[in-house]
């Protein structure tokens, strides 16, 4: 690992040329669309600096959304300003405090700034007995209803979660299949993972229910512009590395506060040649690295990827060339190994083969960050290449709806973070495990004593047939 | 009817000493009256708090501050509130913790101030974390940092003062000791040896912990209109 001085990855042509054909491609095929980010604000600029075509004023990604968003020609690392907020999305947890708070501050007779711009995902503790965690999905329904929220992925036959033709899974997959994760937007959720949605370029970051609170009232949010961190990830992928392992190898680097306050952006060709669902694995983690933002240059990966799934308009931003940023860390990912992050946190990273004496008793695979249809598609390539069976009970459980019609089972946020006693896969016994998700904290799966290892789709497919933890190359 | 200033509940302003039910928490009896003196009659915030303090490491994150379990319960209904309270800390490893820092049978802390290394409350985004803190009757973190998220929860909820401070005062420090942490002057009081340890300004973050969190901030200064029904 080395840091360099900041070298431009897109060419100032290049940015426009993408930008340019973005937008004339965009309204040529949708002469009807609408402005998104005009919410009500001061007067705009009448020409925006991207509009000009000349660069005065050179910015990350991150700071280029968050201009755009607070009406200002520029925005610094530091400066506080009031963001326009396009999305807000809340699930069963935080859901029911985030309208508690918006009815207790602007009274009952309130409405919320816009009933399109909400998204209410009941998620974490649905397919369980507790009647609170019940309860709390009844309040989220009933919310939706009183204020007409038009993105409400309810849940109402809890005994079998497949005859719930809106219900999704878990909200930051679900949030990405359903179109909600666009280009140069703003995006806030009750959920620090949803810094996840940075994959598609788009600003996402996790807040209370108090701040979310205030933007249902308002659309509106007071935030700090945060200094962008550079991590350029160029080389080819060897076939035994997943998204995952770049993440562990970067939380390594930079401990499990080293992107405090930060804006943490992915480019360099390995992100480029990544699908969406792996740029999501990166992005995921940003908090895991205490980051407040991450994100991926948006590409045709990208626009395909939205495109398939929303006919919205969208205005993509890149970084400008000579954007500053505040560290710069470059990778050559063809020399990284199958790693793992041991208990008891997510900097705690080890390579697979170093833990390899590790006896496990279970394996997980799952979750918002491990459990999308790549991920067991990975991990059964791996299976079926070992040919073997798994020595240690494995769970598999997709993130959404989508991703359980390829893999049959149980979506839901679960066990991935505890959860109630009769939560799928919670650890209730102090037990040994490698895991697809993100955190791996005393207690995080239950059990407080348990101990989660942190690893790829590949990894936790290889400990599963090893009953250890297990480097992916003996396998593949 | 009023608005407590620290809790954004309502203060029956007529059941002298009147305070809201949030500040049945606030350690010390003499304590309670001078904030929720100040919230019905409009006098300054507390300017220090003394007690004893509970001592953490690196890293605590949200799960061991609130684990996931509890998080069913409703901060915004009020005895789900107190409820959470009586959970504050509960998922600190026992044996590296065997002093709870809410004692067995108990539902408040013993511990109006919490000391703490780098990155306090990271992990999940969850109010509940310092909401459950405030809930069980702490009132004050000292820590060398914090996540971001957590740090801002404390401001936008006015539960808890995010104090940081550049001292390891997690290895200086033992969990019973009794301190004074002043926020006026941004110094921290070891009261048994009279040592003192510079705190970091909270800055333009007290003020709105002072008035009880980001709503009532907002409506002190005149940003946001009173609430329609309370």
């Amino acid at each position: 690992m080395s840091m360099a001085g900041s070298v431009p990855l897109v060419g100032k042509s290049q940015l426009r040329q993408l930008e340019q054909s973005r937008r004339s491609q965009r309204s040529a095929a949708r002469k009807s669309s609408r402005v998104l980010n005009a919410v009500e604000a001061p007067p705009a600029p009448t020409r925006t600096p991207a509009s000009t075509g000349a660069v005065k004023h050179p910015m990350t990604m991150t700071e280029k959304i968050l201009a755009r968003h607070s009406n200002n020609q520029k925005v610094a690392p530091g400066e506080n300003i009031w963001t326009n907020v396009d999305k807000l999305m809340t699930h069963d947890v935080c859901g029911p405090p985030t309208f508690g708070i918006f009815q207790r501050e602007f009274g009952m007779n309130a409405e919320v700034w816009d009933n399109e711009k909400i998204i209410l995902i009941p998620d974490h503790y649905i397919f369980t007995e507790d009647p609170r965690a019940n309860r709390n999905v009844d309040f989220l329904r009933e919310m939706a209803h009183r204020y007409r929220i038009k993105y409400f992925y309810d849940i109402q036959n809890r005994a079998d979660f497949h005859a719930n033709p809106d219900y999704k899974g878990v909200c930051h997959v679900a949030l990405a299949q359903e179109g909600h994760t666009k280009p140069g937007e703003v995006l806030f959720g009750t959920d620090s993972h949803t810094c996840n949605a940075g994959a598609f370029g788009q600003f996402a970051t996790g807040i209370g229910n108090t701040d979310a609170g205030f933007i249902v009232g308002t659309g509106k949010l007071l935030i700090k512009v945060p200094p962008t961190m550079r991590f350029v990830l160029e080389g080819e992928m060897p076939p035994y590395l997943l998204a995952k392992d770049l993440i562990l190898q970067i939380i390594g680097e930079i401990s499990v506060a080293g992107g405090t306050y930060k804006a943490m952006e992915f480019t360099g060709s390995a992100i480029s040649n990544m699908s969406m669902e792996e740029r999501m694995t990166i992005c995921n983690m940003v908090v895991e690295a205490g980051g407040k933002n991450g994100v991926c240059p948006p590409d045709q990966v990208t626009f395909d990827y939205v495109d398939q799934r929303s006919s919205e308009p969208y205005e993509p931003v890149l970084s400008d060339d000579n954007a500053s940023y505040v560290e710069e860390y470059r990778f050559d990912v063809s020399k990284i190994e199958p790693l793992v992050a041991a208990p008891h946190s997510p900097d705690n990273r080890k390579t697979a083969h170093e833990c390899s004496s590790t006896k496990i008793d279970r394996v997980y695979i799952g979750s918002c960050t491990g459990g999308k249809t790549e991920d067991f598609q990975r991990a059964a390539q791996l299976m079926h290449k070992a040919g073997g069976q798994v020595k240690v009970p494995t769970f598999l459980v997709p993130a959404t709806q989508k991703v359980w019609a390829d893999v049959y089972t149980l979506p839901v946020a679960g066990s991935c973070l505890g959860g109630p006693k009769d939560t799928f896969a919670r650890l209730n016994e102090p037990q040994i495990c490698v895991s697809t998700t993100n955190r791996n904290f005393p207690g995080r799966m239950g059990h407080k004593d348990g101990q989660v290892y942190l690893a790829s789709p590949y990894t936790a497919a290889a400990s599963a047939l090893a009953g250890t933890v297990a480097d992916p190359r003996n396998y593949l | 009817m009023g608005f407590c200033s620290l809790h954004s509940r309502p203060v029956v302003q007529s059941r002298p000493p009147a305070w809201c039910a949030g500040h049945q928490h606030v350690a010390s009896k003499k304590l309670r009256r001078q904030v929720c003196q100040a919230a019905s009659t409009g006098e300054a915030p507390p300017k220090s708090f003394k007690g004893k303090c509970f001592v953490v490491k690196h890293n605590i994150d949200t799960d061991q501050i609130i684990p996931a379990e509890y998080l069913t319960l409703v901060p915004s209904k009020k005895d789900e509130y107190e409820k959470l309270g009586s959970y504050a800390m509960i998922g600190l490893p026992m044996e590296l913790y065997p002093t709870r820092f809410i004692s067995e049978g108990q539902t408040k802390t013993e511990y109006p101030v919490v000391i703490a290394g780098d990155n306090f409350g990271c992990g999940s985004s969850r109010e509940h974390a310092p909401v459950c803190m405030g809930a069980a009757g702490a009132r004050v973190v000292v820590a060398n940092s914090y996540a971001r998220i957590f740090f801002r929860n404390c401001v936008a909820t006015g539960e808890l003062y995010p104090c940081e401070t550049d001292e390891n005062l997690w290895e200086g420090l033992t969990t019973g000791d009794e301190v004074e942490v002043d926020i006026e002057k941004d110094v921290l009081t070891q009261l048994s040896t009279g040592k003192t340890f510079p705190l970091k300004p909270l800055g333009e973050a007290k003020p709105v912990v002072d008035a009880g969190g980001i709503f009532q901030y907002a409506r002190s200064q005149g940003m946001i209109k009173q609430a329609a029904t309370a």
